[in-house]
């Protein structure tokens, strides 16, 4: 294995560098997805109340954000902030925004979803006891959804962290920019050096999602195995 | 030039990108199903070597990013003697991704079939085949529709990432127009439209297609 061009990876400051790509790519999934979530699940819950008017306001920004491929947000919000609002944020920045109003809209359907499937006779249980609004989501509603919405959101979870590979499209430093860099700058020394980066990336992502999906995976599976005996 | 002759002018390049990711997306999602199919049918029946085989393959491709996964295929297998064209690279990753997605989909419906009707089945003296054929999979594949729906439409989404091994899709062909020409706003416009084209029309018949099928679980 001398010419494997695996020293590609711990050549230099090369190991060092991708770590600190690394850093960036979580850092922004962290981020996103603390304000995105927290965001989501208020919007959900609003998404319930009987005002039709905020119902299709929330349903529009759900809609769009569905529709409109992740990509394409990226660079619609990287474009278009500075020459119509005059808000010039760094990349990083925009990054962050798009994928914490994306999660945000992705979550509020997850909890939505699992507000409503809440069964009605536990709904009308609670307004025969006299529970007000406030205390029908506090002690009736949002236990309830947690343990069918909890599976959902970590599946959530996991593509944000996936999605963030995108970041390099708008000239973010992530993990895939930073061995793209190493990957041409070392192309003539070492040219199977595209595996080994690109493979250290591959595995990168899969360390850090395989856990989440897995977990996820379980938590549904003893759910489904709790309704259906 | 108003926007307006933009936008009518970038028209019949922005038609060849819609075609493109069309085609990429048929394709795409014809082989992703193909796939689905088969590795949630090795699954289900545990079909030794092969199912553990399966299993792997779900997990490593439902937990890296499909950026990634094409870079590999497109960059890192022409190290290794693979060359395969863009386009090609294209379809052959996004199949590699939609493959588990629609695997895990088509699982989950077969596990979403309650235990009493598999029990029923059991109590009249079904096969291990016969209650596959008739109480799993009929009702399985009902439930795993919302999954199969929403893979879809995340698939056609997905091809917008072909733009980093530049084919020259939707995505593509916006994002070269504006480095071109610089009329930024026009062209990311008529890109969302192009998507929005595609995805509302789709997503309504789907939503219709899912409540057609509703019938197939016990109770409902």
């Amino acid at each position: 294995m001398a010419h494997s061009g695996i020293e590609v990876l711990f050549e230099g400051q090369n190991f060092a560098r991708l770590i600190g790509g690394l850093e960036t790519t979580i850092a922004i999934a962290f981020v996103a997805l603390i304000c995105g979530l927290a965001l989501g699940l208020i919007l959900g819950v609003l998404r319930t109340l009987k005002n039709r008017v905020l119902r299709l306001v929330l349903r529009l920004y759900l809609e769009f954000f569905r529709i409109v491929p992740t990509v394409v947000l990226l660079f619609l919000f990287y474009y278009i902030l500075p020459k119509t609002a005059g808000v010039n944020l760094p990349a990083n920045e925009v990054a962050m925004l798009v994928f914490a109003l994306w999660t945000a809209a992705e979550m509020s359907d997850i909890v939505r979803g699992a507000l409503i499937s809440v069964p009605k006779h536990q709904l009308e249980s609670g307004l025969a006891i006299g529970l007000n609004r406030w205390q029908l989501y506090r002690y009736i509603l949002i236990p309830q959804a947690v343990s069918l919405e909890i599976p959902a959101t970590i599946n959530l979870m996991t593509r944000v962290i996936k999605t963030t590979s995108l970041l390099l499209l708008i000239s973010v430093a992530d993990v895939i920019n930073v061995g793209q860099t190493i990957v041409e700058a070392n192309s003539k020394q070492y040219p199977n050096s595209v595996f080994w980066i690109y493979g250290f990336i591959f595995v990168m992502y899969f360390v850090i999602d395989y856990p989440l999906s897995w977990w996820a995976t379980r938590m549904n599976r003893r759910r489904l195995e709790r309704v259906n005996d | 030039m108003s926007s307006w002759q933009i936008i009518q002018q970038s028209l019949p390049v922005f038609q060849k990108g819609f075609k493109l990711t069309l085609w990429l997306s048929l394709l795409g999602i014809t082989g992703s199903i193909v796939v689905g199919i088969g590795c949630s049918l090795l699954r289900y029946f545990r079909v030794p070597g092969l199912s553990q085989i399966a299993t792997v393959y779900v997990e490593v491709s439902r937990n890296t990013p499909l950026l990634v996964q094409l870079f590999f295929l497109y960059y890192a297998f022409s190290i290794i003697g693979i060359k395969l064209s863009a386009e090609l690279c294209g379809i052959v990753g996004l199949i590699f991704l939609g493959g588990s997605y629609m695997s895990e989909g088509f699982t989950g419906g077969f596990d979403g079939v309650s235990h009493s009707q598999i029990e029923s089945g059991k109590a009249i003296g079904l096969s291990k085949w016969q209650l596959a054929r008739f109480v799993i999979f009929p009702q399985g594949l009902s439930q795993s529709i919302p999954a199969l729906a929403a893979n879809i439409i995340f698939l056609i989404k997905e091809t917008s990432v072909f733009t980093v091994i530049a084919i020259p899709e939707l995505t593509n062909t916006a994002l070269d127009l504006i480095g071109m020409y610089y009329h930024t706003n026009e062209y990311l416009l008529v890109l969302v439209v192009g998507y929005a084209i595609i995805l509302i029309p789709l997503s309504i018949v789907l939503t219709l297609v899912e409540r057609r099928v509703r019938y197939g679980t016990f109770g409902n």
